[in-house]
């Protein structure tokens, strides 16, 4: 274990995985001698060189379908999207491209391929650097998506993307790139479609993936001074989703909020909530299952406007107690 | 009317080669006499879906791909049936694929918008216009850092597409980094049914190679002798200097975009007019001057006539795909 950020653990992860396969290489704009826009591939210039830390010009159509046919060709791209935001810039070549030509060409191709992306708000950055887009890329079948919430996750999650021989849509959360935690050195490998028990409890259930796995934990933290003890589920892989685990932990405690960073209305969230009520989960609740997500509007700059539009501790707190009282 | 291109150099060797310029002609027809009769299973309700068909195009596709070595990796337009066939992918595999069969190369799975085979280096057909040239420039990027010396990407795409980001994204960056992409444009003077007059201000699309510091070509597009013969040049200057170039083929289409063309956009007159110049008919007068006998001629579309037969036949008495679990399939 060696102590680092969600920012090192990534770029641990792909450091590895270049050393280990020739065919894993890196694109992106500005990830070379400026290191990308949030560091994150600093310093990989000079051990891999210009050849496999490729700096591409702002044409994200262009890198990203390039990635892809270089994908069918054998090769393993790692592609760097600077802000998630971006992903529309480029959407034809995810969605009509990366995800489609497995399939519709009769199985005969394969695209591992990993673009990875910074998502989510609270930077400031507004409304079009600070989206957090993984439900479009989760109702695409031919991608996977996956939300690392720690630093250990991020790595071993991104070792099991780049080995992964589909399309995989990595988001990073911005905020938790300064953020630290025991990271397993080596060949650390989580697989996807695995979801973690962040923390167990009881009482309430919190199943959550990204940036608000944090605020759920601090909650949890506030909420177990009184006694309530807060089971936190991080998911962790959008797609494939870890059914049993949702599932599961539902059942163990009857009582149910379900979090995201992403705006509520059409959010991934919903998702979770359906696998609770098609399952034998639904006989067990004790409540109403309460969601916690973004408003459905623009992040905006104004940093007091921008807290209030996104989902904080205090708001998952609050929704854990509803769930408490709002019992049947 | 299209621009000639200056290449009669090597026509007179090239016509003396027998065994290279029948092989040419079967392949004419042949991509002719399977676009006829995709058009004849459609009237008789056996196609399902659509088809973009290349009558009066013939020339392009084929002489492009025969200019190609085996090993070259390419990315066909959604019109290209004929440019499947020149590449190689046998005829069967790709009616059976039009008549959504499993034998099809892509099971059943694309369609004629889709063909792909990746053994025969045709690494597929893109129903999006432009898309693939971002694709292309990712396979050459491949060639280049495997070190593979004689390898091209070729990716056809329309003067219609040529309008497209993804176009103009992939010529620079295939030009910045040094990538063997042949851009094969393929002007058919139509973009669906909008002229190329009334979609771009500059119709001489040989400038869209300029701002990028890209070799360009412009070839008569029914002159498949000029096209074989440019595309072979540009071939020669994309894997020899590691950079792309961009090949005009100026042509005309006589059939219809698709099934659901009315041609309320151009006359009768206008279609008729480059009928008399189809690529067949331009060649086998070529074939005439260079003393090749009627015989010749004929033996080539009996040739192409049972070609295609064949395939229907084989194709009609193929089973349809089964999938047993969709979205297992999705994923590798």
């Amino acid at each position: 274990m060696r102590e680092m950020t969600y920012a090192e653990a990534i770029r641990d992860a792909m450091s590895g995985e270049m050393r280990r396969d020739e065919g894993v290489f890196l694109m992106g704009e500005d990830i070379g001698v400026y290191g990308g826009a949030f560091g994150v591939t600093r310093g990989m210039l000079a051990e891999f060189g210009p050849e496999r830390v490729r700096d591409t010009p702002i044409s994200e159509s262009a890198f990203v379908g390039a990635g892809t046919g270089a994908a069918m060709m054998g090769l393993r791209p790692i592609v760097e999207l600077m802000f998630s935001d971006f992903m529309a810039v480029c959407y034809d070549q995810i969605i009509n491209q990366a995800a489609k030509l497995r399939f519709m060409f009769g199985g005969k191709v394969t695209v591992p391929m990993v673009i990875r992306a910074a998502s989510g708000g609270g930077t400031g950055a507004a409304a079009q650097h600070s989206q957090s887009l993984e439900a479009m890329f989760c109702h695409v079948p031919g991608l996977k998506v996956v939300a690392p919430s720690t630093p250990r996750d991020a790595k071993g999650l991104l070792i099991s993307a780049i080995r992964d021989d589909n399309p995989v849509i990595f988001l990073e959360q911005k905020l938790l790139y300064g953020t630290k935690g025991a990271v397993p050195e080596g060949d650390y490998a989580i697989p996807l479609g695995s979801a973690d028990v962040k923390r167990e409890g009881g009482d309430v259930s919190v199943i959550t993936y990204g940036r608000t796995v944090q605020m759920a934990l601090d909650a949890a933290e506030r909420l177990a001074r009184e006694g309530v003890r807060v089971e936190v589920l991080d998911v962790r892989s959008l797609y494939p989703l870890d059914r049993g685990a949702i599932i599961g932990t539902s059942k163990k405690t009857g009582r149910v909020v379900v979090a995201h960073e992403a705006a509520l209305f059409g959010g991934f969230g919903g998702e979770i909530v359906s696998v609770i009520a098609d399952s034998e989960a639904f006989f067990h609740l004790d409540a109403p299952i309460k969601r916690v997500g973004a408003l459905h509007c623009p992040i905006p700059f104004n940093p007091g406007l921008e807290a209030q539009v996104l989902p904080s501790a205090v708001r998952i707190e609050a929704a854990v107690r509803e769930v408490i009282t709002g019992g049947v | 009317m299209p621009r000639n291109g200056d290449a009669n150099d090597g026509h007179a060797a090239l016509l003396a080669d027998r065994a290279f310029c029948l092989n040419l002609l079967r392949h004419l027809m042949l991509v002719r006499k399977f676009e006829e009769r995709v058009y004849q299973l459609f009237g008789q309700g056996k196609v399902h879906g659509t088809a973009h068909l290349c009558v009066g195009e013939e020339a392009t596709g084929i002489g492009t791909t025969f200019a190609l070595k085996e090993g070259d990796l390419m990315f066909a337009s959604h019109r290209g049936h004929g440019q499947a066939i020149g590449k190689g992918i046998p005829v069967e595999r790709i009616m059976a694929e039009i008549l959504a069969k499993d034998t099809g190369v892509n099971h059943g799975r694309g369609g004629s918008m889709h063909i792909a085979d990746i053994g025969h280096g045709v690494l597929g057909a893109n129903g999006i216009m432009g898309a693939s040239g971002p694709l292309a420039c990712g396979a050459a990027l491949y060639v280049k850092m495997k070190g593979i010396k004689d390898r091209a990407a070729a990716f056809f795409f329309g003067d219609g597409s040529s309008n497209l980001g993804a176009i103009h994204e992939s010529m620079n960056l295939a030009a910045v980094w040094g990538l063997p992409v042949m851009f094969v444009l393929t002007n058919n003077g139509y973009g669906m049914g909008t002229p190329l007059k009334a979609a771009v201000n500059d119709t001489d699309l040989t400038k869209r190679a300029v701002p990028f510091g890209m070799k360009s070509y412009e070839v008569d597009g029914n002159d498949v002798l000029a096209v074989y013969l440019t595309a072979t040049e540009a071939r020669g200057y994309v894997v020899g200097n590691g950079a792309p170039a961009l090949i005009v083929e100026n042509t005309y289409r006589t059939s219809g975009h698709s099934k659901s063309d009315g041609n309320l956009y151009r006359s009768k007159e206008e279609i008729e007019w480059w009928k008399a110049r189809n690529p067949v008919i331009r060649f086998t007068e070529r074939l005439f001057e260079g003393g090749y006998a009627q015989g010749d001629i004929d033996e080539a579309d009996r040739w192409a006539a049972r070609t295609v037969d064949d395939a229907v036949d084989y194709a009609m008495g193929c089973p349809d795909p089964a999938i047993d679990d969709f979205e297992r399939a999705s994923y590798a």
